[in-house]
């Protein structure tokens, strides 16, 4: 099992003085947070350094993954649960968040019902069904942003811990129930808008979200929001807490015997990362104008593994790095070679996995570790390779 | 206005004369008469034609049903054509006699649509009523049964006299009853007829009896129906939950197919093979591409082509499969999560892939004639023979593959390697080569698979996709590792699948079902048969 | 370690920057973004309109361009992912600059780059027929709306030679589409004398392959001893099976009929039609209709994809109408201003493929005719019925009493997509 080099340290108060990498982490976002709103709004547009609206969204965008590969990684990277099926909990914050934004529209709508949403209206539906109840107010929203996704992970967790299921039954439990919400979605008697999701939102708490300033806020707040889940999560796994954590990673039984309720540990950090994972979608949603099932999808769910995996887990700043990269290169491919992007993608994760069995983050810490000692770029190669010996080894 | 006099015309010649020599001849301009008819008029034509008695008539409507009757562009001159490469022999319909040859373009269809369909149907059926050919009579006695005309009642109870196949006979015995109380005007007779009709619990004489339950006037007719009506819906209904099982097994065995490779490679060697839909989905393309070839080279042998499609498509997959093993998985060996990872990536370039080569549109894989239609057991009855091969073919596939384990020296060695690798190399056994082997069987079987789902499914780059997480739910829920597990658990999850269905509607019984999966799994947490002892920890 | 991460991290913001910075160029050329799935489970519809824009694009250029300047095709992938087609639709005209986007084919990738479109002020040509209740400026709608294909089919089905149905089946895949359809298409079953009883609905996941209840629910609902019809919006994947499971199951046409409205040429491809024939569609375009320009165009997508076998199909005959529509708006208008070209483009008229003419409405929906035809046995559609005229495509549909109010009209008075009296009134 991998060991973090961020993990070998002392836990108490002085968590973030002793991280290097959080760190840069957080100055880099600080960064972030002054620059990307100067050069946006105050820089002239043909300047070359002027940012354009569109691409602050678009990294808005991919801090909101960030975000959400931070929420996996400290389940998957420091408590060995791997979830295929946390875009679950980011799609039902995001549609907590969807479910205020249409409340907002009000008689804005195309029938003008101010009562009802569009798709309601079309479909016949005479009253708001009680589960809308609450959503035009937006700290009741706000709330079930977190709330809805962490009781479901709540009790999921409590059944499937309690009954010790582990490894990959859980991972494929984890996937059945983010396939069965995605089909449920999907059902247009839900009440959810059905397969078209929630779109056509206007603004929250009467600010325009089509206008450049509030697009700005909402990259500052997915900004903030990624470095409060960084502060949290590495809180947390710096604690006391944590080491029992990674000691359920290497060895549940043993933490068993040894005394710890294994299964209250594992819960608590399952709902913890659901409920980020909630955060994550609810600001994800404003910035890409949509939510519908397709974010259920099991397929997604596995990309997020992989964001983490790339980025280098059990770092957690690995994450975001692999939340923010994959997910531009996915932008960039797309665009670039339209016709070819899923070899290249498809081609980065086999790469990844079999040559960066730590992520990127891992390697580049060995790499240095390495070269500090005087080893030129073969040595590099030699490392790779000493990596497979050891996987072939079963490590 | 004029075609329609002369037809008018002509009937009343046909009629009156009913001469053999003056029908050849008015046969002819009927006939030709269909080049520039609308829908009112061909209807005409057809029955003028079924009643012409001419022995060459079946064969005219035939050809026009088939879409094989066409008129010369130039002269409006109707004939029946064949294929012949890439030009039209020409027919003529009357004698038969071949008249040359024509390109496509100088020729037009006579078209039709469902309403001459139907009508020529019915007459087909009294005409071929006497044919030699059981399976033409059994569908005869099928269309006059729809039909009931009093024209074919002669010629029908005439069939019956001579009839010895038993299953033919009850048909004709159902068309004439039918027939019977369709026209007849005596209040005895109908009523024999509808107590003939109650034997047949099948959908056709429901339907019968529903439309005329509501048009009957006569009170005592009527009761009888409705009685005879209530007495089939109970057999119906009972049939139905015959059927429902049937569907559920049929279910299951597709699961059992998708996912009996995954249990040897997930299941027994414990990579979590996300390209495992791919690898069915390579399968479909070899038995397109068996079949494209069949097609070209040997287009009469075409009902071989599902058997040369399964070893094809069991090599081709299970080399992809080796391929996948020695260049990826066995660095990754220990490591089960990652090999989740890589391999995902793998089924998105497999996906890109096929793509790439067969073009993102659905492929054409074919039925062969043996797995074409259904068997109708009873009327309530009736199940597809496709359906039924793939429920042999998955169970002979189960079968198979456990003989193979179990009696084998390889399989003997494939438990070896997968129960204790390091002890399994010190008794000699060469581990690598024996993994590899094994993900080949795996995919290989995979590939199978794919034949199989190519004859009910899509062939499309996204076929792979539709199957993999419910491979998953299948090998998890029945117990990782263990054969009997996943044909257990296929088959229950397909019968309650099938079972709910009808009640909750198809999404709700699937979610329904994943739900039970997640909260059976909190029962037991390794599945229905799950393996005991200490080696289950890791 | 440091060092490296801060290299690490810097190199990704520059690369960002780099890819969004989009270098302003001059325009030499003319743009039209091309946004349809190239990858992912839609790639298997739209990558065939993807190719039909590169021809009508090459054929163009062919042609001398226009304004005289090259017309250039940008091609993008949204990878059948919702969110991803509302980042590629702004990469399109923030980053490229396009004048026009051609693309989009479920409901919900239409939904979700509305709001870019209309935020940004740019112009989208969608293809697919769809349920209708929309009207944006941006948005010229090419395909069919439900009047246009949905009520004359049923209309069809209860006439004398469609074989005078009296009980309904709406089979349906459980999305916007097939719901709004439905619940139109009820209403209308009900305005003829239809009895509730006689109306039976079903709805299905996407890709469901299993269709063996189904099918068999049919029959059993059909054997009421009333001509029974079946009205089939099932989408995509799911119609093989379905199809299949009807010809195994001994459906024949003659019996129980089957039209559908998602099924074209290029969905029967993958299918063996023989037990099908007689199976309805109703489409805008079929294939097998003989024109000059249709053969034409036929010939041209051969040659343009080097394959013989290739089929078209209705929304290429769409983004054909609407490229050269688009193209004689441009003409008109002197120029690619959004604008200018959109107000150039009410009342502009091109040949249809199957004759008569197209003429685009100041709602943005065309005037098209309908036609139904019947599976053949080699694939193909044979028209067995046809509108005489053209008919006009309803934004709003006059079943749904909310959305009966509404009229869409971009002209003067009204300038409106959905309103119920025009705004520029006193």
């Amino acid at each position: 099992m991998s060991q973090s080099p961020a993990f070998q340290r002392r836990s108490g108060f002085s968590f973030l003085l002793t991280d290097t990498g959080g760190k840069w982490l957080l100055g880099i976002i600080l960064v972030a947070i002054i620059f990307v709103p100067v050069l946006n709004l105050y820089v002239p547009k043909d300047s070359f350094f002027h940012v354009p609206t569109f691409m602050v969204s678009l990294l808005g965008k991919y801090l909101t993954f960030a975000l959400l590969a931070l929420s996996v990684d400290l389940i998957w990277g420091y408590c060995g649960i791997l979830s295929l099926g946390h875009g679950a909990f980011f799609a039902l914050g995001g549609y907590a968040m969807g479910m205020y934004m249409m409340r907002q529209i009000g008689a804005r709508g195309v029938y003008g019902n101010a009562e009802l949403p569009d798709f309601m209206v079309f479909l016949n539906w005479k009253e708001l069904p009680w589960y809308w109840y609450g959503f035009d107010s937006f700290s009741f929203a706000m709330l079930m942003v977190v709330l809805v996704p962490g009781i479901l992970a709540f009790v999921f967790g409590w059944f499937a811990f309690r009954s010790r299921v582990s490894g990959v039954y859980l991972s494929i439990i984890t996937q059945a129930l983010t396939y069965a919400m995605m089909l449920a979605f999907f059902r247009n008697d839900m009440g959810f808008g059905g397969n078209n999701g929630l779109t056509d939102f206007k603004d929250i708490l009467g600010f325009n979200i089509h206008t450049d300033g509030m697009r700005v806020t909402l990259f500052m707040l997915s900004a903030l929001a990624v470095a409060f889940g960084y502060v949290l999560c590495r809180y947390i796994v710096s604690s006391k807490l944590g080491r029992v954590l990674v000691a359920i990673r290497d060895a549940e039984s043993r933490t068993r015997f040894l005394g710890y309720r294994v299964e209250y540990y594992q819960l608590f950090v399952f709902t913890v990362s659901a409920m980020l994972a909630g955060i994550a979608g609810a600001l994800y949603v404003p910035q890409v104008g949509i939510i519908n099932p397709s974010e259920f999808l099991p397929a997604n769910s596995i990309e997020i593994v992989i964001w983490v995996a790339i980025g280098g887990r059990g770092s957690l700043y690995g994450a975001v790095l692999g939340g923010v990269l994959v997910n531009y290169a996915k932008s960039y491919l797309t665009g670039a070679f339209p016709e070819i992007w899923l070899y290249a993608l498809g081609g980065l994760f086999i790469f990844s996995t079999i040559f960066l069995p730590k992520g990127i983050i891992g390697s580049v810490a060995s790499f240095s570790v390495k070269r500090a000692g005087g080893v030129s770029l073969t040595g590099f190669f030699h490392r790779i390779s000493n990596h497979m010996r050891q996987n072939l080894k079963g490590a | 206005m004029a075609p329609f006099k002369k037809i008018l015309v002509l009937l009343a010649i046909i009629f009156a004369l009913n001469n053999a020599d003056a029908t050849a001849a008015t046969l002819g301009e009927t006939i030709a008469s269909l080049a520039k008819a609308n829908t009112k008029q061909k209807i005409q034509t057809v029955k003028v034609i079924s009643a012409s008695g001419h022995d060459r008539a079946a064969e005219v409507l035939q050809a026009l049903v088939g879409s094989k009757l066409y008129f010369q562009k130039s002269d409006r001159k109707v004939v029946i054509i064949k294929k012949a490469g890439s030009t039209y022999l020409l027919i003529d319909p009357l004698t038969a006699k071949e008249l040359g040859q024509s390109p496509k373009s100088k020729l037009k269809k006579i078209r039709i649509n469902n309403r001459i369909r139907r009508v020529i149907r019915g007459a087909l059926g009294g005409l071929t009523l006497l044919s030699k050919n059981p399976g033409q009579r059994l569908k005869a006695a099928e269309a006059v049964f729809k039909s009931a005309s009093a024209g074919s009642l002669p010629t029908l109870k005439k069939a019956l006299e001579r009839e010895t196949d038993e299953k033919i006979k009850a048909k004709m015995v159902m068309a004439v009853a039918a027939t019977e109380l369709k026209i007849s005007k005596d209040q005895v007779e109908r009523l024999a007829a509808v107590k003939v009709l109650t034997e047949f619990a099948v959908p056709e004489v429901r339907a019968l009896l529903g439309s005329l339950a509501t048009v009957e006037k006569d009170a005592e007719v009527k009761e009888a129906v409705d009685k005879a009506l209530s007495d089939i819906e109970a057999s119906l209904v009972f049939w139905n939950g015959i059927g429902n099982i049937f569907q559920g097994i049929s279910l299951g065995s597709v699961l059992l197919l998708a996912a009996v490779g995954l249990a040897i490679t997930f299941g027994v060697m414990g990579v979590i093979n996300m390209a495992h839909g791919e690898l069915v989905m390579i399968g479909a393309y070899t038995t397109f591409v068996v079949q494209e070839i069949f097609r070209a080279y040997f287009p009469e042998a075409f009902g071989f082509s599902i058997a040369v499609a399964i070893p094809a498509a069991f090599v081709v997959a299970g080399g992809f499969g080796i391929a996948i093993e020695r260049g990826i998985i066995r660095y990754l060996y220990g490591r089960p999560l990652e090999t989740l990872l890589a391999t995902w990536g793998l089924s998105l370039i497999l996906q890109q892939f096929v793509r790439s080569i067969f073009g993102p549109t659905n492929r054409e894989v074919g039925n062969p004639e043996w797995m074409s239609g259904a068997i109708e057991i009873t009327g309530g009855l009736v199940l597809t023979y496709n359906r039924i091969w793939i429920i042999a073919f998955s169970l002979l596939v189960l079968g198979l593959l456990i003989l193979f384990l179990r009696k084998t020296a390889f399989g003997l060695q494939m438990r070896a390697v997968t129960q204790n690798r390091p002890m399994a190399s010190s008794m000699g056994i060469r581990t690598g080569y024996v993994d590899a082997l094994t993900f080949g069987l795996g995919s290989g079987i995979a590939g199978v698979a794919g034949v199989a789902l190519s004859q009910i499914d899509n062939v499309s780059p996204n076929l792979g996709q539709a199957y993999i997480i419910d491979s998953f739910m299948v090998v998890v829920f029945g117990g990782v590792g263990n054969l009997w597990g996943t044909l257990v658990g296929a088959f229950s999850l397909g019968i309650v699948n099938k079972f709910l269905e009808p009640f909750a509607g198809t999404v709700l019984a699937k979610i329904l079902v994943l739900v039970a999966i997640i909260l059976f799994i909190q029962k037991r947490p390794r599945g229905l048969f799950s393996l005991k002892g200490r080696a289950v920890e890791n | 370690m440091k060092t490296k991460f801060l290299t690490l991290a810097g190199a990704s913001v520059i690369a960002l920057s780099t890819m969004f910075a989009g270098a302003v160029q001059a325009a030499e050329s003319i743009k039209v973004g091309v946004l349809h799935s190239l990858s992912g489970t839609m790639a298997i519809s739209e990558t065939t309109l993807k190719d039909t824009m590169l021809m009508l694009v090459e054929e163009q250029n062919k042609k001398g361009g226009l304004l005289g300047k090259k017309i250039e095709a940008v091609v993008v992938d949204p990878a059948s992912n919702w969110p991803l087609f509302a980042e590629k639709a702004k990469e399109l005209i923030l980053k490229h600059k396009v004048d026009v986007v051609f693309g989009n084919w479920t409901s919900v990738s239409r939904k979700s780059v509305l709001p870019v479109f209309e935020e940004l002020n740019s112009m989208l040509f969608y293809p697919v027929q769809y349920e209708g209740e929309e009207s944006s400026r941006n948005v010229f709608y090419t395909g069919a709306a439900p009047n246009q294909q949905a009520i004359p089919a049923v209309e069809y089905l209860m006439s004398e030679d469609g074989g005078a149905a009296k009980r309904w089946v709406l089979l349906g895949t459980d999305y916007v589409y097939p719901r709004t359809t439905n619940k139109i298409l009820r209403a209308f079953l009900t305005a003829k004398g239809v009895k509730e009883s006689d109306i039976m609905e079903n709805y299905t996941p996407f890709g469901h392959s299993d269709w063996q209840t189904i099918v068999s629910q049919v029959k059993k609902f059909a054997s009421a001893g009333k001509k029974t019809a079946v009205v089939s919006t099932i989408n995509g994947d799911a119609n093989v099976p379905f199809y299949k499971e009807l010809g195994n199951q001994g459906i024949k046409a003659e019996d129980i009929p089957v039209v559908a409205f998602s099924v074209g040429e290029e969905e029967l491809a993958g299918l063996d039609t023989k037990p099908l024939v007689g199976h309805l569609a109703a489409w805008n375009y079929f294939m097998s209709v003989e024109t000059l320009e249709n053969a034409a165009f036929i010939k041209k997508w051969h040659a343009f994809i080097k394959n013989k076998k290739r089929v078209t199909n209705d929304p290429m005959e769409a983004h054909y109408i609407g490229f050269n529509m688009w193209v004689q708006a441009v003409k008109q208008a002197g120029t690619t201003n959004i604008d200018a070209v959109r107000q150039a483009m009410y009342g502009q008229k091109v040949k249809n493929l199957t004759g008569g003419i197209a003429i685009m409405n100041t709602n943005h929906h065309l005037s098209k005719p309908v036609l139904i035809g019947e599976i053949q046995e080699d694939g193909q559609f044979e028209t067995v019925w046809k509108t005489n005229k053209v008919v006009r495509g309803d934004a709003w549909s006059d079943f749904i009493p909310e959305s009966a109010k509404l009229t869409a009209n971009w002209t003067f008075p009204w300038v409106c997509g959905n309103c119920q009296k025009p705004k520029f009134i006193n």
